[in-house]
C-alpha cells in the first residue's frame, strides 16, 4: 500500500494530467447530449453580459442591413393584414373559427448576443431566457428563415443550437413538388446545407424553394429554409444529393424570433401513445 | 516574486479578454482560427511546476470554452499541451540552460528557437481541439486543413505580438 501511494506520488503529474483530461472528456460528452451542461456555457450571466457588449459593437455595423429586413418584413405583414378582412367574409372558413389554432403559436423577439458559424457545432446565444417563458426545445426563426432550436436557458439568456450544427436535422418539404426530406449541415460551408432523402423519381430543380414541413412539433409549417443551389443524382443512388442555399445569412444574424408551440406537449404525448401501441 | 504573480494574473485576463472579445470574430476564409491565448500558456516561466501549469491551462481553457459554448474542448487541448510542454522544453535546452524565472520567449533565445518551440505545441493544441470538436476522424482532410491553416495563423499572430511587446513577461 505504501509503495502504491509512493508510486502515485512520484507520478503525480501524470495522474493529474489523466484526471483533468478525463474530466474534460466527460464535460465534452455531457455537452453533446441534448440538454447540455448546466453551468459552463454562454447563458451564464457574466459571460453573456460580456458577449452582448461585444455584439453591441458588431451590431453597429449591421444596422442598415437589419433596418432593411425589418422594413421589408413590415411591408409584407401590412400586406397580409390588409388582405385579412377578405378571408373573414369567406363562408365555411373552419381554420379561422377555431381559436385553439389561432393561438397555437406564441412569438418572442430576442436579440443575438453571441454567434458562431465556423465551428462544426455552432451555437447562438440570445438575450431571452426562462423569465421570458423560453424552454429548451422551442424553435427559433428569423424574418428570412429558420435559425435553430433552443438548447438550454438560464433566467435571462438562452443558448440556441443553430442549424449549422452537424447533429441537427430539420424536417423539410419541397414547396413545388411537396416531397419530404431532411435538412442537415455538412460542417463546411455556412451558406449551404444538404437536403437528404429525396427519392430519384422526384424532379427537383435548381432554384426550388425548401420549407419546413411541420412534421415535428418544433417548427411551424412553411418557414423558409432556402433555395436549391445544386442537384446531383449518382448512378444507383437511392436519393439525390441536393445542396440548399440558406435564405438567412447566419453571419448577419442580429434579431431572431423564438416560437412557442402551445400544442407541442399535446402532439408529442399523442404520438408517444401511438408509438407505444405499435410496439 | 509576488510582482511576477500579479503581472501574470493581469496578463491572464488580458489574453482571455482579447481572445473572446476580438479574436472570436476573426476567422479567415471559414478555416483559419486564431487562438492567441495559447501564447499565454507557452510564455509561462520555464521552471514552473507541471501541476501548476496544467491547473492554469485547465482554468484558461475552461474560461475560453464558456464563451465558445464548447465545454471542455479548449480545456482538453490546453491541459494536453501543458503536460507536454516541459518535456519539450527540456529537449530544447539552449547552451547554459535556463534561469528559473525565464519566460521562453523570442527575447530569450531568438526568433528561430521560439518558432521551433512554439509551432509543434500550437499544432498539437489545434489538432486536439478540432478533432475533439468533430468527435472523431469523419472529416479528416477538411479538419487537417483547418488545423494547418489555423496553426500558421496563430503562430504568425503570436510572433507579431512578441515583436510588439518584447520581453513583457520575460523579467
Amino acid at each position: 500500500m505504501e509503495r502504491l501511494i509512493l508510486f502515485v506520488y512520484q507520478n503525480r503529474a501524470f495522474f493529474t494530467f489523466l484526471f483533468l483530461e478525463l474530466f474534460c472528456a466527460w464535460l465534452i460528452v455531457q455537452n453533446n447530449a441534448y440538454q447540455g451542461s448546466k453551468f459552463f456555457n454562454s447563458s451564464n450571466g457574466l459571460v453573456a453580459a460580456m458577449n452582448s457588449f461585444s455584439q453591441g459593437v458588431r451590431d453597429y455595423f449591421m444596422l442598415s442591413e437589419v433596418n432593411r429586413t425589418l422594413s421589408e418584413e413590415n411591408a409584407l405583414l401590412k400586406k397580409k393584414v390588409s388582405q385579412q378582412p377578405i378571408t373573414y367574409v369567406l363562408p365555411n372558413n373552419a381554420l379561422l373559427r377555431d381559436s385553439s389554432f389561432i393561438n397555437q403559436y406564441d412569438f418572442v423577439s430576442a436579440k443575438v448576443v453571441n454567434n458562431h458559424v465556423d465551428m462544426v457545432k455552432n451555437f447562438i446565444t440570445i438575450n431571452k431566457g426562462k423569465d421570458d417563458g423560453l424552454e429548451p426545445g422551442m424553435a427559433v426563426i428569423s424574418p428570412l428563415g429558420v435559425v435553430g432550436k433552443v438548447k438550454l436557458v438560464s433566467s435571462h439568456y438562452g443558448v440556441v443550437t443553430s442549424i449549422l450544427h452537424v447533429d441537427v436535422m430539420v424536417s423539410a418539404v419541397l414547396k413545388r413538388t411537396e416531397h419530404f426530406g431532411t435538412v442537415q449541415w455538412d460542417g463546411k460551408d455556412p451558406d449551404q446545407v444538404e437536403l437528404h432523402y429525396i427519392p430519384p423519381h422526384v424532379r427537383p430543380n435548381v432554384g426550388d424553394t425548401v420549407l419546413t414541413s411541420g412534421y415535428n412539433a418544433v417548427f411551424p409549417e412553411g418557414v423558409m429554409i432556402g433555395v436549391i443551389s445544386s442537384v446531383d443524382l449518382n448512378k444507383d443512388a437511392l436519393f439525390y444529393e441536393i445542396k440548399v442555399r440558406l435564405s438567412q445569412d447566419f453571419r448577419k444574424l442580429s434579431w431572431v424570433t423564438v416560437v412557442k408551440n402551445n400544442h407541442h406537449l399535446e402532439q408529442d404525448s399523442l404520438e408517444q401513445v401511438i408509438e407505444k401501441l405499435e410496439r | 516574486m509576488s510582482r511576477n504573480i500579479i503581472l501574470s494574473v493581469i496578463s491572464f485576463f488580458i489574453y482571455l479578454l482579447y481572445q473572446v472579445l476580438i479574436l472570436q470574430n476573426v476567422v479567415l476564409f471559414h478555416t483559419a482560427f486564431c487562438f492567441l491565448y495559447v501564447a499565454y500558456l507557452l510564455l509561462l516561466p520555464v521552471e514552473s511546476n507541471p501541476l501548476t501549469l496544467m491547473g492554469i491551462g485547465f482554468v484558461m481553457g475552461l474560461a475560453v470554452d464558456m464563451f465558445y459554448d464548447s465545454v471542455g474542448l479548449h480545456a482538453f487541448a490546453c491541459v494536453l499541451i501543458m503536460y507536454v510542454r516541459n518535456y519539450w522544453l527540456n529537449n530544447l535546452t539552449p547552451q547554459g540552460g535556463y534561469n528559473t524565472n525565464d519566460a521562453p520567449s523570442v527575447s530569450l533565445n531568438g526568433l528561430q528557437w521560439f518558432t521551433v518551440y512554439a509551432t509543434p505545441l500550437v499544432f498539437i493544441h489545434h489538432a486536439a481541439l478540432f478533432f475533439a470538436e468533430v468527435g472523431g476522424f469523419s472529416m479528416f482532410w477538411f479538419t487537417l486543413w483547418k488545423i494547418i491553416t489555423s496553426t500558421l495563423f496563430t503562430i504568425i499572430v503570436i510572433l507579431i505580438a512578441q515583436s510588439l511587446f518584447p520581453g513583457r513577461r520575460s523579467r
